[in-house]
């Protein structure tokens, strides 16, 4: 165990945890008033539901043992035997650190979906779906990527959850768009932000916990965690400047919500790379993920599918250009692995089957369970309390009083 | 008595205001209203994403005068508000039937 590496990683959580309830912010800011505490509530609820589950038996599914590279065993359950000690996944620090990290890391992944089926989904629906995804998208997903599971023993890499939490989030998330269906009277009323500067303030907020995502997702304080650090901020910052610089030419006017959103596309794109790529790759990786993105919100246009909150044209496009990206540029002098560009074609492979491989397998469970929840509860509230705002029928409650 | 029902860009109000009152009219009622008329609305783009709104603010005056006043606050509010550009607004002109005023009963001219 290694103290140094230990108060690091706890700060990291405690940042990542932020990410969530900066989130509600995030979402909350973009719905119309009627419905911004449903959307900062399936952030908070994901808190409290995903941290419960992950405890009694989501972390032994994602990081205790391995069968078949599918799926990890039982034997940690009721996180029996994680305990102090160092005897987890990694030696350096103590087994509840790590997975206290971890389970951070499902919270936000649960809570990021909730951006698609915003305004107009039952809140038991919700919690349902989003206790059955969790145990059987992101256990296993977390299982193959980081638990030793296929897509590991593949080559395929993924520094901070470009595949586990925005490509798998991003997945369920079209699935919940198709299934669920569009919001009532979309494209016949505007349907706006209700509160543009809270959403640049949960912005703000994402980002800085993004560090303690992408940093702490070398789990030791050492140079990668450092390098990891400015690669994320180098992308974030190039995130920005293309989203805008884009926005600018094709609308004429460059927005603050652009400004916001080319940031978390540059967060999203890095997140595969933060520790792989070097620094120079990394503020292209920002910059081509702000203009990659600001294309991948209009798709829902094109293709018909309510992505209430672009979820999809965001951590979708978003995560597969990073996961793609990372195995362009990856580099042996940063951390050991090299990309096609540094002659290895393999990892470029390996990238691809994983991108397909994440948005194929958690969509089609996401319908699954989909259909599961809506038998069982009904999936989207009626259209009168749809109108009327999630706030008022599904809460009994209004964000203002004005 | 006539009622006036101004409708005015929210920019002017305080002008009309003053204007009104150089003139000696001390009573009045506005609201803040939304609507459209030749002027059109204005585009608002959220992620590329470009909707019409097409219900603009206004500012909606009520003003009851006696008969021999209507044209000097007609003269007094055009002064004020007009622009010459689109969107200035308009005037209504009803007759009124009566006024009292509740504190002491007085009815017609003497109410306002």
């Amino acid at each position: 165990m290694n103290p140094a590496d230990t108060a690091f990683i706890i700060i990291c959580a405690a940042m990542v945890m932020l990410m969530t309830p900066a989130l509600a912010l995030f979402y909350g800011g973009l719905v119309r008033s009627r419905n911004i505490l449903s959307t900062c509530m399936h952030s908070y609820a994901s808190l409290g539901l995903i941290t419960v589950l992950w405890a009694l038996f989501g972390y032994s599914l994602a990081f205790s043992g391995d069968v078949s590279g599918i799926i990890g065993n039982l034997d940690k359950i009721f996180l029996q035997g994680v305990g102090a000690a160092a005897d987890g996944p990694v030696d350096n620090l103590p087994h509840t650190v790590f997975m206290a990290f971890q389970c951070m890391f499902a919270v936000l992944t649960v809570a990021l979906i909730s951006g698609a089926y915003a305004e107009r989904i039952r809140f038991s629906a919700m919690l349902l779906f989003s206790a059955l995804w969790m145990i059987f998208a992101y256990c296993p997903m977390a299982h193959w990527v980081w638990g030793g599971g296929w897509m590991a023993q593949l080559g395929a890499v993924d520094f901070a959850g470009g595949a586990v939490v925005h490509m798998a989030s991003a997945a369920a998330a079209l699935a919940c768009a198709h299934a669920v269906g569009p919001r009532l009277n979309l494209g016949r009323v505007p349907m706006t932000p209700n509160n543009l500067p809270m959403t640049l303030f949960g912005g703000g907020l994402l980002w800085f916990g993004w560090f303690g995502f992408n940093a702490g997702s070398a789990l030791a304080a050492n140079g990668l965690a450092g390098h990891a650090l400015v690669t994320t901020h180098l992308a974030t910052a190039g995130g920005i400047l293309g989203w805008m610089i884009l926005e600018w030419k094709r609308t004429g006017k460059p927005t603050t919500l652009g400004v916001v959103s080319g940031a978390l596309a540059g967060l999203v794109a890095i997140t595969p790379a933060a520790g792989f790529v070097g620094l120079m790759p990394a503020l292209f990786i920002g910059f081509a993920g702000g203009m990659i993105c600001y294309g991948g919100v209009l798709l829902k246009n094109r293709l018909g599918y309510d992505d209430a909150l672009d979820v999809v044209g965001i951590h979708g496009i978003g995560g597969t250009w990073g996961a793609f990206a990372t195995g362009l540029f990856a580099t042996a002098a940063v951390n050991g692995v090299d990309g096609l560009f540094y002659g290895n074609p393999a990892l470029l492979w390996a990238q691809v089957v994983s991108i397909v491989g994440t948005w194929v397998f958690v969509y089609i469970v996401s319908r699954i369970i989909l259909c599961v929840v809506n038998a069982l509860v009904g999936l989207r509230v009626s259209p009168d309390a749809e109108t009327n705002g999630l706030d008022i029928s599904e809460h009994h409650e209004r964000g203002y009083s004005l | 008595m006539k009622k006036l029902e101004i409708i005015i860009r929210p920019s002017k109000l305080d002008d009309v205001k003053q204007r009104l009152s150089a003139i000696g009219i001390h009573g009045m009622n506005y609201t803040e209203i939304r609507g459209f008329g030749r002027q059109g609305g204005h585009m608002e783009v959220y992620r590329g994403s470009t909707y019409a709104v097409d219900c603009l603010p206004k500012i909606k005056l009520d003003v009851v005068v006696h008969d021999e006043a209507l044209d000097k606050v007609m003269d007094a509010v055009i002064s004020a508000a007009r622009t010459g550009n689109i969107g200035d607004g308009k005037i209504f002109i009803y007759d009124v039937l009566d006024a009292m005023r509740i504190r002491t009963g007085e009815r017609g001219n003497a109410a306002l």
